[in-house]
């Protein structure tokens, strides 16, 4: 299938429940809203014409001050790269995610690579994923505060070091 | 006991030990921690992060072309791999496509990168088992080949050598001759290592049925890659969704069937006989012409015409100044890198810097997958599999 036929597929199952859907150079996405994105993502992995077996990545958007974007009623987004071995094709499902409750359902049961690549968003844009076993920063350190990623964290701010465990012994001596 | 001594119990508590984050055997800097029972692991947990470098964050403050050196600095044992990855994204995006010579340069130097980063991996893997011989072999390759990307362009490993609409520099006269030599040397280099180890008593017994990930892992991790094709599972990029002319040349997927580090390695050995397979058919093939598009809006424009007249330092002046301007929009581009599939998720807003880049790294999803395959093994074969997945960690982490 081309990417168009799938995005016509999911936009004829789904109807309402797409909030966007949008095609660029050949590629398509559409947009659906947290509560259906399981649904959505089961439905994709589980029909016979899809197949999207593969979930490739999985990646946090914050669109804070984006350009022209009315009809962006919300701040976040995270894409879900899918791609079907046995069919060859590739979609692409978001969630919109809005400031206020910054809430995605965990699909680390659908797919186990959703495990980390959860916990990078999470770490990186501060969306929480309910259901996730495991929900800690991964790639930057646990006293860091704020999310990096995020449009309104400055690219120059410093972060505190993680502190220097407290229980070794050179630690009690004093340089004169 | 019966005869009225006592025995102290031994304890049976689990022992946690950390691998990690630096270790010679981990290549980098990641974090596992394990429980173990005697020399058997129990637990294991991994943590990364120790690289982290803010990458994607950068990519957000600089014009687009200004990511192309960024981009060789996430799998660094084969840089030119990724920059080629960003630039043919970049292309997608905009609408254009690359000349056929400018494509068959960078397919010569994505599979001489693959081609250094299977070596180096096999390599240090041999070392972290204890056979340092092919470790000397493969290295001595890696420089050669990095010689040969000096003649190229001046640089050795992080070359900076494609451009959005093509590469920066055509190759220089009997450049593709030498190229030829060395990948006929190289092939022969190989195939004396692989002598060395393919049926070598004792490398079977640490690496048979080592870290094995079956099929089903695969697929939940988003394996690729050496490691996926070493499972059974035959998706390349390169054969599925064929980019820089990929589908002109003849070449096999190697696959394997059992999933552990035995056949990781063997597939990577395979995959350098077919990239040198796939370099002497394209230098074979190489078309002549131009190396960079001629989208004025994208490519500067040549130095005579910058020199000598008012549109052309114009234009340079504007492409320098204003950057390369793409409409908004978003697309996921993947391409093969050494280690699996290598995936850009650009977002533009319509200004010269990109809203969002994200990589879809394949270290990341093979490297999830560690904790579980290890379980049940000793130490020893958790080291011989870490070093045969291949983590790099500047990809790993950005």
């Amino acid at each position: 299938m081309t990417e168009r036929e799938i995005m016509a597929k999911v936009t004829g199952r789904f109807g309402a429940k797409v909030l966007q859907s949008y095609e660029f150079r050949g590629q398509c996405a559409v947009t659906v809203k947290a509560g259906d994105l399981r649904e959505v993502l089961t439905f994709l992995r589980d029909d016979a014409d899809t197949a999207t077996d593969w979930l490739m990545d999985l990646a946090g958007v914050d669109y804070l001050g984006f350009p022209d974007d009315d009809d962006r009623e919300w701040r976040f987004e995270v894409a879900y790269q899918l791609y079907s071995s046995s069919q060859n094709h590739r979609f692409r499902v978001k969630v919109a995610v809005p400031e206020d409750k910054l809430q995605v359902p965990s699909i680390w049961d659908l797919w186990a690579i959703a495990n980390w690549m959860e916990r990078e968003v999470f770490d990186l844009y501060g969306v929480s994923f309910t259901g996730h076993p495991n929900l800690r920063r991964i790639l930057c350190h646990d006293e860091f505060e704020g999310h990096a990623l995020r449009k309104d964290y400055p690219i120059n701010k410093r972060q505190k070091l993680s502190s220097p465990a407290e229980n070794l012994l050179c630690a009690k001596v004093e340089l004169a | 006991m019966s005869d009225g001594t006592h025995v102290r119990p031994i304890p049976s508590d689990l022992l946690t030990l950390n691998i990690g984050p630096a270790h010679p055997a981990t290549h980098g800097t990641l974090r596992v921690q394990v429980q173990l029972d005697g020399e058997t692991i129990r637990n294991a947990a991994c943590e990364i992060g120790y690289l982290h470098r803010g990458f994607e964050k950068q990519c957000e403050t600089v014009y687009y072309q200004f990511v192309i050196p960024y981009a060789e600095r996430l799998n660094y044992m084969g840089p030119v791999n990724n920059s080629n990855a960003w630039c043919y994204a970049m292309e997608q995006f905009l609408g254009i496509e690359a000349p056929a010579r400018a494509q068959a340069l960078r397919v010569i130097t994505s599979e001489l990168g693959r081609i250094i980063d299977h070596a180096v991996c096999i390599g240090t893997n041999l070392v972290d088992l204890g056979a340092l011989t092919n470790f000397w072999y493969m290295f001595n390759y890696r420089e050669k080949v990095y010689d040969l990307y000096e003649e190229l362009c001046g640089a050795r490993m992080m070359v900076n050598y494609p451009r959005i609409g093509g590469v920066s520099l055509d190759a220089p006269d009997d450049w593709l001759e030498k190229c030829l030599r060395l990948v006929d040397e190289m092939g022969e280099a190989v195939s004396e290592v692989q002598a060395l180890i393919s049926r070598n008593r004792i490398f079977m017994d640490r690496t048979v049925g080592a870290g094995t990930i079956t099929k089903e892992l695969a697929i939940s991790h988003g394996v690729t890659g050496p490691c996926l094709r070493a499972a059974g599972i035959g998706y390349d990029v390169r054969k599925a969704q064929p980019y820089w002319g990929y589908e002109k040349y003849q070449f096999e997927v190697p696959v394997a069937d059992g999933g552990d580090t035995y056949d990781r390695t063997i597939v990577r050995f395979q995959e350098m006989y077919e990239s040198c397979k796939i370099i002497r058919q394209a230098i074979a093939s190489i078309p002549g012409g131009p190396v960079l598009a001629s989208d004025h809006l994208v490519v500067l424009p040549e130095k005579d015409k910058v020199y000598n007249t008012m549109e052309g330092l114009i234009n340079h002046f504007k492409l320098v100044m204003h950057g390369i301007q793409p409409p908004k929009g978003e697309l996921y581009s993947a391409t093969e890198g050494g280690n699996g599939e290598l995936g850009f998720y650009i977002v533009s807003d319509g200004s010269a810097k990109p809203w969002r880049v994200r990589i879809r790294p394949p270290c990341f999803a093979n490297f999830s997958v560690f904790p579980k395959i290890i379980k049940g093994k000793m130490v020893s074969d958790a080291i011989a599999a870490l070093g045969s997945i291949n983590i790099i960690a500047g990809e790993l982490d950005r």
